[in-house]
């Protein structure tokens, strides 16, 4: 047994953004353990001021790069809603679709490009491309399905262009979205041999659990990424998301410039886990088949298990999206063109991104132009929690090898799917 | 022939441009025949100082990333910006239209006198370092990147298009963003990105920055053609562009 630790981990690798690691210990005790979170701040909230509505989403889809259709999205909630714009069910359910899109690529990339390595022993897929060339060959083609969806309805994968409030500037032709709904059919049998991959290796993901509260949007109807209300594992409460503010709690701490966040507890998780835990009894025949594979129950706490949660939530978009194409495809497809006179307000957009909730609350003058914003990302809500993790991991494991430590708390960091460079400009202001 | 050794580093950014190389999708395979990636954060473990290429994300905003640009650009024979922010500063140059003091207290508060959230007006990677190539977009062209990287594989000088996107959008058989009442910086900016935008029903907002002499008169004649002057087409550049003279 080591008589000293000292882990002190720069930029944890294959995640997105910039996190930090300390470990020290002496004699089997844990003098300072530390989740730090040292990226740049970029201020959006600031930049938004005095830009029209028309701009709003263009300029956040840029906080994140991997959920930039969620973040669009929730701009533009936020701006319907501060305005009281109606959309058509036509354009709800192509959004839906288009997010769904954004749900499997984010999950597939990091199922299966991130983790993946961690749990075959190596540093990163491009071993993988020489030891498993079919596994890398079908993960390749499930990330296409999710960015096609993506290109198909957003007009591009990254950053959308279509998407705006109260519509479309374009929609897909029916011809184009049966494309996509064939190459959604062909995705299933790819996902099941992936799900089976992932299942032979669970066993690989440490066995760690802490009582932990869970956070996710929920809808009596349906397995929900875009309509409800906030809930939480630790209450029957259900918070309108014009009341994030209460949920969230947001504070400041010196060791990370993104804000941190708590509400029953000392820290709260938000993610695929955490809607799983909200919402599983509501997913659909072949998701819960998957979840049922993997052992996968409610009220699990282990937080690696979130990339079985993951693989789960691409089956379920899968198949609700390929419900949705025919819903649209039935009903025919039609040019809605859109025309918004600005109004003042404040609204709230509240959308689940593949790494958990995020809100949206903007407020706007009389033609239109923005005078405050708020925006909380998921990633933030998730920092306190992966301290919390590793204030209970570390002493359990602080007996191992040094290197075995350092491995087991960057996969935790990990299975959070964390977006860093997103958490990291989060608001202060006071909304009254 | 040996690969090319190539690191991928990234500074203030949404890492969507980095996001494109997974994009590639099969053509990652191809590419890794020509090059050997020895750090690439998002991506892989490894780390290494030994590199041909450094792939740079993201602007500079801090002094410690200055620095560390400083030594990324030592170490490299060349150096790649990829993607707006690293090459015109992009999204995060909007911050630059404001007071720093004033940005920090709108963001953080109370808390705002912290000294790690401490951050300089935002800068291109050009504006800290020499810069060899720029692959421009936000995101970047995906089929773009790959031609670049490839042509510096096997020691060809990639060529970049130095004429507006309304070329590639005549091309396209677009209806002019103008016919419909609206700004498009199309006439200014430079080409490259096969049109996206405007062929999805928006207007160009410059991501991939200005011809490098864009035509003035004729961006004027476009103007006065549908009743607006090259001030509206200034404010229009806000988004992508602040700073960017013309």
């Amino acid at each position: 047994m080591p008589k000293t630790v000292n882990i002190s981990v720069n930029h944890v690798t294959r995640v997105e953004g910039h996190g930090n690691i300390r470990l020290r210990a002496s004699d089997g005790k844990i003098e300072k353990v530390e989740w730090q979170v040292p990226e740049a701040p970029r201020f959006f909230e600031a930049m938004v001021r005095g830009r029209s509505f028309e701009d709003i989403q263009t300029i956040v889809s840029r906080i994140c790069g991997i959920c930039s259709v969620t973040h669009s999205m929730a701009a533009i909630k936020g701006i319907e809603n501060a305005m009281d714009i109606e959309v058509s069910e036509q354009t709800d359910k192509l959004r839906i679709l288009c997010h769904y899109g954004e749900q499997i690529e984010s999950h597939i990339l990091h199922v299966g490009y991130l983790v993946a390595p961690d749990l075959l022993g190596q540093n990163s897929v491009i071993p993988l491309v020489e030891s498993h060339p079919d596994v890398v060959k079908t993960i390749i083609r499930l990330h296409r399905v999710g960015n096609s969806c993506m290109e198909l309805i957003g007009g591009r994968m990254t950053h959308p262009v279509t998407l705006k409030p109260g519509g479309f500037t374009a929609i897909p032709s029916s011809e184009k979205l049966l494309e996509l709904k064939t190459s959604m059919e062909k995705a299933i049998p790819d996902l099941k041999t992936i799900a089976e991959v992932i299942r032979s290796l669970a066993d690989k993901l440490p066995d760690f659990e802490r009582e932990t509260e869970y956070i996710a949007l929920t809808n009596p109807d349906y397995y929900t990424f875009y309509h409800g209300d906030i809930a939480s594992t630790d209450t029957d409460e259900k918070v309108p998301v014009r009341e994030f503010e209460r949920v969230v709690n947001e504070y400041v701490l010196p060791q990370s410039t993104a804000k941190w966040c708590k509400w029953h507890r000392d820290s709260y998780a938000v993610g695929a886990l955490a809607r799983f835990n909200l919402n599983a009894e509501q997913l659909l025949p072949m998701a819960a088949d998957t979840a049922k594979q993997f052992g996968l129950k409610k009220h699990t706490c282990n937080p690696y298990l979130n990339n079985l949660a993951q693989v789960v939530e691409c089956v379920q978009v899968l198949e609700h999206g390929l419900q949705l194409i025919d819903e649209l495809l039935t009903k025919g497809l039609k040019n809605e063109p859109v025309k918004i006179e600005p109004k003042a307000g404040e609204g709230v957009g509240c959308v689940e991104a593949p790494r958990g909730i995020l809100f949206h609350r903007y407020a706007f003058d009389k033609k239109g132009f923005c005078t405050k914003a708020n925006i909380c990302i998921p990633t933030g809500q998730n920092h306190g929690n992966i301290q919390k993790d590793f204030e209970a991991f570390a002493p359990k494991i602080i007996d191992r090898d040094q290197d075995e430590i350092r491995l087991l708390l960057e996969m935790l960091v990990r299975s959070y799917d964390p977006c860093i460079s997103c958490s990291t400009h989060l608001l202060n202001v006071e909304f009254v | 022939m040996p690969k090319l050794k190539v690191a991928v580093f990234d500074f203030a950014c949404c890492e969507g441009c980095q996001l494109q190389i997974y994009n590639l999708e099969e053509e990652i395979l191809d590419l890794l025949q020509l090059i050997k990636p020895v750090e690439w954060r998002e991506a892989m473990s490894d780390k290494s100082d030994n590199y041909d290429v450094a792939i740079i994300e993201g602007s500079i905003t801090r002094v410690e990333d200055e620095q560390r640009l400083k030594i990324i650009r030592e170490n490299a024979k060349t150096v790649i910006a990829l993607g707006a922010c690293a090459t015109i500063g992009g999204i995060n140059k909007i911050k630059n239209n404001f007071k720093m003091q004033d940005v920090k207290e709108y963001v953080y508060g109370k808390d705002a006198k912290m000294p790690h959230l401490n951050t300089y007006p935002t800068k291109a990677v050009n504006e800290v370092v020499k810069v060899d190539y720029m692959v421009h977009g936000c995101p970047i062209n995906i089929k773009e990147f790959s031609y670049i990287v490839r042509s510096l594989a096997i020691g060809k000088e990639p060529k970049i298009p130095n004429y507006p996107v309304c070329v590639e959008c005549k091309m396209k058989e677009n209806v002019c963003r103008f016919e419909y009442g609206e700004i498009c910086l199309g006439p200014i900016t430079r080409a490259g990105c096969d049109a996206k935008c405007p062929s999805s029903g928006m207007w160009c907002f410059g991501c991939r920055g200005l011809v490098d002499d864009p035509n003035v008169n004729a961006a004027k004649d476009v103007m006065a053609e549908y009743g607006k002057t090259i001030d509206d087409l200034r404010g229009k550049m806000l988004l992508f562009s602040s700073k960017q003279e013309f």
